[in-house]
C-alpha cells in the first residue's frame, strides 16, 4: 500500500504525543512493507539537519510553494516532504530559557493557548507579543518572537500538499488531527483518492467547554468528509459520535502503541533516600488536570509525610499551580522540574514510586505506558482512552480527590501493592504495539478505499 | 452400587463497604449490600432449593439423602435478614436425612496459618450447627475443599471422621475417585469430589456450546450407572448457589434437579447417603497422599486463587500476625471483626490471575479491580491494628 500522510510533527521536531504517534506508526509501516510519503508543514531539514539523514536534498520550485524531500534514518520505506514555513513558527530553541541546564519555561502545547489570556485569539503577532498565539507542535517563547495566523498556516499547507501529491503514487490519504483536515480534502478532490483522518484528540480535550469554533469547524468537517475516521480510543469515538454527530459506522478505534524497540537509557540510579516521590509529567495544562494533583498531594500530606510530589512539565497553568502550591502550604513538598527531556524523563522515572496522570480529558495518554516500561506502577484518571485497555493500574475519576489520595497513599504505604501493580503493568503494556496499530491503519485502509469505490459506482 | 454422596456448599462473605484511609470507625461492613444479596440469593435460591429438596425427601420417603455445609458467616447473615431461610434449613434437618458438615465458621484460611485459629473456628461453627439443627458434625470440609496430608491429620486430632477433598488428578493418576481413600499419616476417611459428574451440573448445565446440552435427568443418572461395578460412591459436591443463581431458574436447573432422584432410584443398586453414612458403609481401598495444597477452584485446583500474588500474600499474613495482638485486647468486637476479615472471598478478589481476561473471578467480585479490593482490604486492617493497642490511659490528676 502506498500512502500519502499528513502530519504536523515528528521527531525529533517534536516532543510529544502526536509526534511520537506518527513515528510509531510510520515505522511499523515500514517495516510492513508499506511505502509512506510524510507531509510536514515546515522545513525540518534546515534545523535539524544533525538529526536527519538527507538522502535527496533537493528543493522544487513551484507556482505556489518550494518544498523539500528527505528521509530518515531506520524509517526504510517513509520519506518526507517538508514545507518550509514562511512564518517560521518552529524557530525552536532561540528563547527558552535554560536555568541550570533544564528549560524552564518552554514547552510544546498541542493546545492553541493565548499568552496570559484564557480566551484563544489567532490574530497576527503584534509589537511586544502581547496577543501572540503558540502553535501546536511549536515551543513558544516566553516573549513571543513569532506569531501569525494558524489558519492562513493550515491553507497554506493543504495549497502545497495539493502541489506534492500531483507527484505522487498512492491510494489512500491518512491526515492527523485537525491541522491537516483541509489538506487532506483538498487533496482527495485532486486526486479523487479516500481519505482517513485521524483524530488523535478533539478540540474539546484541549479546550473542555471553551471551544475554539472555526478548529471545531475544521474538524467536524474533516470527520464528515473523510471515508473513515481512526479515533484513539472510545473516549475520543464518543465525543466524535456525541459533539460531532460523527456517522457511528464509519468511526473506528485504533489504540497507539508504544515503542517495542524503545532502548532503556542507562541512567544512574537515583541517590536512595527514605522519601517517597510521586510523580507528574506532562503539561501542565486544563486537560492534564494538574490542580487535582496537587489537592490529592495535600490530603496525602495529612498522612504521608516523608512524600515529595514532582510536577515534570510547563505549560499555560505552571504559575499558577505554583502559586496555588504555596497557598496550600506544601510548597516546600512540591517539586517542579520544567519541562524534561531524554535522559532526565528516564531519570525521574527511576526516582518515582508511583506516576499519576489525573488528566481531565485524554484521548490515549501514552504516558502511563511509558512509566511502566520504566518499572513505575501508574495511577490514571478514569477520563483517559488508556484506561479502556489497561487493565493493570490504579484507576479513579479525575474530580475525585479523597479516592486519588487514598490510592497513593495505599501505594506509598503497601510495597506489595507497588510490586504486583508494576510486574503484571509491566508485561500487560508488551501488548500495545505499533505493528498492531500499524495493521490495524491498514485495515480501515482497505475499508476506505472500497467505500470509495462503491460511492463512485453508486 | 455407587452411593450418591451430595454435598451443597453455602456460603455468602460479609463484604467490606468502601473503606478509605480517611476513614476511622469501626463500621467496616457493607450491611445493606450484604442483605440485598441475601435476600436476592435467598428468593433465587436458598428458598426454591430448599422446598425441592424437602418436597424430594417426602416423595422418597427417606431414600433422598444429602448434606450441606453451612458457613457462620451465612447463618449470622440468614438470621439478620432472611430468617426465613434458617427455619427451612431447621425444616431439612428435622427430616433426619439431612447431614450438617463441619467447617471454619468465617470460611477462613486459617489452617494455613494458625492451628489455634483453625481450631477455635471449627468449634465456634460446630456449637452453632449443634443449637440450630441438633446435630454432632463428624464430617469436615475445609474452605473451599482446601486439603493435605496435615489438614488430615490437624482433624482427624479434633475428632472427625471423614475428611472431604478434591479428586485432583496429579494425585489419583489412573485411580478413580469414586472409592474412599486414607492419607498416608493418619486414621481418617477421605472422599473425594468426583469433579466431572459435578462440574457437568455446577458449571457445565446451561452451556449451550457444550456437546452433552441439554443435561436431562435420565442422561445423568445414566452417566452414574456407568460407575456400576468400579466404585461405591460418586460425590457430588459443589455451591448449593448452583440451583437458581449461578445457573438461574429458566435454565431448566429446579427440573433436573427434582426429577434426578427419582432417574437414579430407577437403578435398584443405587441409593443416596450422606458423607457420614459412606464413611460408615465403606472401607478405604488405598492411600491419597497429598504433601501438598489442593482445592476446588479454577483449573490449578492449588491456592493460587487466594496466594498467587505479592498482596494476596502480604494481607494473610498481616492479619494472622495481628492474632495475638487481638487475643490480647479481648475485645468481643473486635475479635469477631478480625474473624470476618479472614474469610476467603476477601483475598478472591485480590486475585489477579485472568483479570485482564475477566471470567468467573470477575462476576463474583464486587470491586472494580484486585487492586481496589487490596486496597480496601489494608484500610480496613489498618483501623482494626489500631484498635488492638489500648487507648492511653488518662493520668490520674494529683
Amino acid at each position: 500500500m502506498n500512502v500519502f500522510m499528513l502530519g504536523w510533527e515528528f521527531p525529533p521536531f517534536i516532543s510529544g504525543g502526536l509526534g511520537t504517534a506518527c513515528q510509531g506508526l510510520t515505522r511499523a509501516m515500514s517495516l510492513l512493507g508499506h511505502r509512506v510519503i510524510f507531509v510536514l508543514p515546515h522545513d525540518v531539514a534546515e534545523q535539524h539537519a544533525t538529526h536527519v539523514k538527507l538522502l535527496t536534498p533537493k528543493t522544487h520550485e513551484s507556482a505556489r510553494a518550494a518544498y523539500a524531500k528527505f528521509k530518515i534514518n531506520s524509517l526504510e520505506n517513509v520519506s518526507f516532504r517538508s514545507i518550509p514555513s514562511t512564518m517560521r513558527p518552529y524557530g525552536l530553541e532561540t528563547g527558552g530559557v535554560k536555568t541550570g541546564g533544564i528549560e524552564k519555561t518552554t514547552v510544546r502545547s498541542q493546545s492553541i493557548v493565548a499568552d496570559g489570556e484564557t480566551s484563544v485569539s489567532f490574530t497576527k503577532s503584534e509589537a511586544g507579543g502581547e496577543r501572540t498565539v503558540a502553535v501546536p507542535g511549536t515551543v513558544r517563547s516566553p516573549s513571543g518572537h513569532y506569531g501569525g495566523d494558524m489558519f492562513e498556516e493550515v491553507e497554506r499547507y493543504a495549497a502545497v500538499a495539493v502541489e506534492i501529491a500531483r507527484n505522487e503514487t498512492f491510494e489512500v490519504i491518512h491526515a492527523h488531527d485537525w491541522m491537516t483536515f483541509q489538506a487532506g480534502i483538498a487533496v482527495s478532490r485532486a486526486s479523487g483518492k479516500p481519505l482517513v483522518v485521524h483524530v488523535h484528540s478533539t478540540e474539546f480535550d484541549r479546550s473542555g467547554t471553551r471551544v475554539n469554533q472555526p478548529i471545531y469547524d475544521i474538524e467536524r468537517r474533516g470527520v464528515h468528509t473523510a471515508d473513515r475516521v481512526i479515533a484513539v480510543s472510545h473516549l475520543t469515538r464518543n465525543i466524535l459520535l456525541a459533539r460531532y454527530s460523527a456517522p457511528p459506522e464509519r468511526v473506528e478505534v485504533v489504540y497507539n502503541g508504544i515503542s517495542e524497540d524503545e532502548e532503556t537509557m542507562q541512567v544512574p540510579p537515583p541517590i536512595r533516600r527514605d522519601e517517597k516521590i510521586v510523580l507528574f509529567l506532562g503539561r501542565i495544562t486544563m486537560q492534564k488536570g494538574p490542580e487535582y494533583f496537587l489537592a490529592a498531594a495535600k490530603k496525602v500530606l495529612e498522612y504521608e509525610k516523608n512524600v515529595r510530589f514532582v510536577m515534570a512539565g510547563s505549560g499555560d497553568m505552571t504559575r499558577g499551580i505554583i502559586e496555588m502550591a504555596a497557598e496550600m502550604g506544601i510548597g516546600h513538598r512540591v517539586v517542579f522540574t520544567g519541562f524534561l527531556r531524554g535522559p532526565d524523563v528516564a531519570r525521574v522515572f527511576k526516582m518515582a514510586d508511583l506516576y499519576v496522570m489525573p488528566s481531565v480529558s485524554e484521548p490515549f495518554g501514552i504516558a502511563p505506558l511509558e512509566a511502566l516500561s520504566h518499572d513505575v506502577p501508574v495511577l490514571i484518571s478514569k477520563q483517559s482512552g488508556v484506561s479502556e485497555v489497561l487493565t493493570h493500574a490504579l484507576k479513579v475519576d479525575f474530580w475525585d480527590i479523597d479516592e486519588m489520595a487514598n490510592k497513593i497513599i495505599a501505594v506509598l504505604r503497601h510495597p506489595p501493592l507497588q510490586v504486583t501493580l508494576r510486574d503484571h503493568g509491566n508485561f500487560e503494556i508488551k501488548k500495545f504495539t505499533w505493528t498492531d496499530a500499524a495493521s490495524n491503519c491498514i485495515g480501515v485502509y482497505g475499508r476506505a478505499i472500497r467505500d470509495a469505490g462503491r460511492r463512485r459506482a453508486g | 452400587m455407587p452411593s450418591i454422596c451430595f454435598y451443597f456448599q453455602v456460603h455468602q462473605p460479609l463484604r467490606l463497604r468502601r473503606y478509605s484511609v480517611f476513614d476511622q470507625d469501626a463500621n467496616y461492613f457493607d450491611d445493606i449490600h450484604n442483605a440485598e444479596i441475601c435476600r436476592k440469593v435467598a428468593n433465587k435460591c436458598y428458598l426454591p432449593a430448599n422446598q425441592c429438596i424437602y418436597d424430594l425427601i417426602k416423595l422418597h420417603e427417606g431414600r433422598f439423602r444429602v448434606s450441606y455445609s453451612i458457613t457462620g458467616v451465612a447463618l449470622d447473615q440468614f438470621e439478620s435478614y432472611t430468617p426465613e431461610v434458617v427455619d427451612s434449613f431447621r425444616r431439612l434437618a428435622d427430616t433426619g436425612c439431612v447431614e450438617f458438615l463441619a467447617e471454619t465458621y468465617y470460611h477462613s484460611l486459617s489452617f494455613l496459618y494458625s492451628l489455634e485459629e483453625f481450631t477455635d473456628q471449627i468449634g465456634l461453627h460446630t456449637k452453632r450447627i449443634s443449637d440450630l439443627f441438633g446435630q454432632a458434625c463428624t464430617t469436615f470440609r475445609d474452605t473451599e475443599l482446601i486439603y493435605n496430608n496435615q489438614l488430615a491429620e490437624a482433624v482427624k486430632a479434633l475428632g472427625f471422621d471423614a475428611v472431604l477433598a478434591e479428586g485432583t488428578d496429579h494425585i489419583l493418576g489412573y485411580r478413580s475417585p469414586n472409592f474412599i481413600y486414607r492419607p498416608p499419616n493418619v486414621d481418617i476417611k477421605v472422599l473425594l469430589k468426583n469433579y466431572r459428574l459435578s462440574d457437568d451440573i455446577a458449571f457445565r448445565f446451561s452451556n449451550r456450546g457444550w456437546k452433552e446440552w441439554p443435561l436431562t435427568a435420565d442422561k445423568f443418572a445414566g452417566w452414574v450407572n456407568q460407575v456400576n461395578g468400579n466404585g461405591c460412591t460418586v460425590n457430588l459436591f459443589m455451591d448449593y448457589e448452583t440451583f437458581g443463581e449461578h445457573q438461574w431458574s429458566d435454565t431448566g436447573i429446579f427440573d433436573f434437579l427434582y426429577h434426578l432422584p427419582a432417574e437414579l432410584l430407577r437403578h435398584p443398586h443405587n441409593d443416596f447417603k450422606t458423607p457420614r453414612e459412606v464413611a460408615a458403609a465403606y472401607e478405604p481401598v488405598g492411600e491419597y497422599d497429598a504433601p501438598h495444597m489442593t482445592s476446588w477452584a479454577d483449573t490449578e485446583r492449588d491456592l493460587s486463587a487466594w496466594l498467587g500474588n505479592a498482596m494476596q500474600a502480604n494481607a494473610l499474613h498481616e492479619i494472622y500476625a495481628l492474632e495475638g495482638a487481638v487475643r490480647k485486647a479481648d475485645d468481643p468486637a473486635l475479635l469477631r471483626d478480625w474473624r470476618c476479615v479472614q474469610t476467603s472471598d476477601h483475598f478472591y478478589y485480590m486475585c489477579t490471575k485472568y483479570f485482564a481476561d475477566g471470567d468467573v473471578h470477575k462476576y463474583f467480585n464486587p470491586y472494580e479491580s484486585p487492586y481496589d479490593s487490596y486496597i480496601n482490604f489494608m484500610n480496613v486492617l489498618d483501623n482494626i491494628r489500631m484498635r488492638t493497642v489500648p487507648a492511653p490511659q488518662p493520668q490520674a490528676v494529683e
